[in-house]
């Protein structure tokens, strides 16, 4: 059992990763990076089955990235779990990168699905699962989704069909930072109650912080260890730009204003937090 | 006027399980279904998927057969295509079901994100091509080739009859990557055999030779094709029918050396929208290649909203018929 300080290694090594990255292209989803590191961290540091040099190891756990704007956040997980080379992220969001800034299944090592067409990754998941059942291979399929994918009708076919074919080797994983384009998730369209919702449609469903490690642990593993039949989804309440003070609470947008001296003192305020 | 009522027999909007095999016509059930049924016997790695469609895509006789690998969508096409695509990043070759509107105007950015994206080998086969029912611009998938040609790296097949249909199954299946075909289901006509034929993926074939006419053509319009070379017979019209069932990519080669034979009019003729489908496909690679015929028309469905009722009354109205398709070729002559 992967213990908790180490965890918060990983979870600030990811942070600093993809500040790292925001500060290449000058911009970036930094704000849910910083929100969702720590789930990251329980994924690749703790839940899941993978080999760094192997990407297309057949009995890994398959962890899709719907939301493709969280690259910049899961490319800073695939460095942590030694998938790509650190000093790549140093060609984030370039010409002929591997790390273009919305995350695509053709162009990075690690990367399942071509995201950023959102509520695409459950129904994917849904057949990976399927699939992965038909082959007697007990892996299981992570779904990666913002809160904003809610609104997706695909997500919701994807939950009846989840729940209809009893995919318990798929576990859905629901970032709710309320935040999406045009303002907080809950006014651009009304998810709550949310854990009702996903119970209505057959699934077992956990509620927790998403910055607080240990409760992150403890979903993943009672999601990974639940022996109904039913396919799972955790809803993590996040805060963007998480372990940063002055983005956690500058206003809130689908993107977080950083300008260019920040990404540095941002740097220095997550290291000094660290030490 | 005549005091009696004359009652002409009212022909009925045709159900989405009819045919499209004129009166008499040789027919066979099922091909689709049954070579699937048969294909998947040895290829362990075909699973099959539905949205609430089986037994209208004749794919009930594979989940008969191999229950353990059909599985059933319910009446979500965005599932049906982004779960047909998660299966095939397990390594199976999907064959996914449902009727042409469904599976592209519906489904399209599943089909083009999830599976043509990243090249899935994804065999989608839709029902209800074209003008292939009465129940109007719902189920009438009149332009669902000018949709999936616009979509990189997905093969088209549009097959004429059950032996084109029956022939098409293993070899999309063997094809490493995405295919739309235009499923022709229940009892599907039987034409090609009675020619020296065989389907190969991508390749037009010549199925008669013919001095003043080209008809190109796809689909069942192949098969209204050769009808109408025989019936211009009759008018000393000599029609050559050249048949493509890959419409995307194209058999460039075979279309201009048989466009290159000098002094026939060219007509192509689709059962698909005058917009973007076989016709402006064969008429941009003939510009392109600076390959110009005696004269160019298209025998097709109007840029329209297409009317309810009777498939015969509908192909009549519309030109696709044979007899309407005859008069069209003879006054462009």
């Amino acid at each position: 059992m992967s213990d908790v300080s180490k965890l918060q290694e990983c979870a600030y090594r990811i942070r600093r990763y993809a500040l790292r990255m925001g500060e290449v292209q000058g911009q970036g989803y930094i704000g849910q990076a910083l929100g969702w590191a720590d789930v990251l961290a329980v994924a690749y540091g703790h839940a899941m089955s993978y080999r760094p040099e192997d990407p297309k190891w057949e009995g890994r756990d398959r962890f899709l990235l719907s939301h493709g704007h969280y690259a910049i956040a899961f490319y800073a997980a695939l460095i942590e779990a030694k998938i790509i080379p650190e000093e790549e992220l140093e060609t984030y969001g370039s010409d002929d990168s591997r790390l273009p800034m919305s995350g695509m299944a053709t162009y990075t090592p690690g990367m399942e699905m071509s995201g950023g067409s959102l509520g695409q990754g459950l129904p994917i998941a849904v057949g990976m699962a399927l699939g992965l059942r038909l082959k007697g291979n007990p892996a299981f399929v992570y779904n990666s989704m913002s809160d904003g994918e809610l609104d997706e009708g695909s997500t919701w076919e994807a939950a009846m069909g989840a729940a209809h074919h009893g995919l318990s080797n798929l576990i859905c994983l629901v970032d709710i930072n309320n935040q999406q384009a045009d303002g907080p998730s809950g006014k651009v369209m009304g998810f709550e109650p949310l854990a009702d919702k996903w119970a209505s449609f057959g699934w077992h469903v956990q509620r927790v912080n998403g910055n607080d490690l240990p409760a992150v642990v403890a979903a993943f593993d009672a999601a990974r260890n639940l022996k109904e039949a039913k396919p799972r989804v955790i809803l993590f309440d996040t805060l963007m730009g998480k372990g940063v003070p002055f983005l956690e609470t500058r206003d809130k947008n689908h993107f977080i204003r950083v300008d260019p001296p920040e990404w540095q003192q941002a740097l220095s305020i997550l290291d000094q937090s660290q030490a | 006027m005549s005091t009696t009522t004359e009652k002409k027999p009212r022909l009925t909007t045709s159900a989405m399980i009819a045919s499209i095999a004129g009166e008499g016509q040789r027919v066979k059930a099922a091909p689709f279904g049954k070579a699937l049924v048969e294909l998947a016997q040895e290829r362990k790695d075909i699973v099959g998927l539905t949205a609430d469609l089986a037994k209208y895509t004749d794919l009930h006789l594979f989940a008969q057969a191999q229950p353990e690998r059909f599985f059933q969508m319910g009446m979500a096409e965005q599932l049906l295509m982004a779960a047909a695509g998660g299966m095939a990043k397990e390594g199976f070759v999907p064959f996914a079901t449902t009727y042409a509107v469904f599976g592209t105007r519906r489904a399209y950015d599943f089909v083009h994100q999830v599976i043509a994206e990243e090249n899935l080998n994804v065999k989608m086969c839709c029902a209800l091509p074209g003008l292939t029912t009465g129940y109007g611009p719902s189920h009438q998938a009149t332009e669902d080739l000018a949709l999936m040609r616009g979509i990189p790296g997905l093969t088209i097949v549009d097959p004429c009859d059950a032996l084109d249909t029956e022939q098409a199954v293993p070899q999309i299946a063997a094809h490493q990557g995405p295919v739309y075909m235009r499923l022709l289901r229940g009892n599907v006509p039987l034409v090609l055999d009675e020619y020296d034929y065989k389907f190969e993926l991508g390749k037009a074939k010549v199925l008669r030779g013919g001095r003043d006419v080209l008809v190109i053509s796809s689909g069942f319009m192949t098969m209204r094709s050769l009808e109408v070379a025989d019936q211009l017979k009759a008018d000393n019209v000599d029609v050559a029918v050249l048949h493509v069932p890959t419409i995307k990519p194209l058999d460039e080669q075979t279309i201009l050396a048989e466009v290159a034979r000098p002094g026939r009019l060219v007509v192509v003729a689709e059962n698909h929208s005058v917009v973007g489908g076989l016709g402006e496909a064969v008429a941009g690679l003939l510009l392109r290649s600076g390959t110009v015929p005696k004269a160019f028309r298209q025998v097709a469905l109007p840029d329209a909203f297409l009317d309810a009722g009777a498939l015969p009354t509908l192909h009549e109205r519309y030109g696709i018929s044979a007899s309407a398709m005859s008069q069209q070729i003879k006054s462009w002559l």
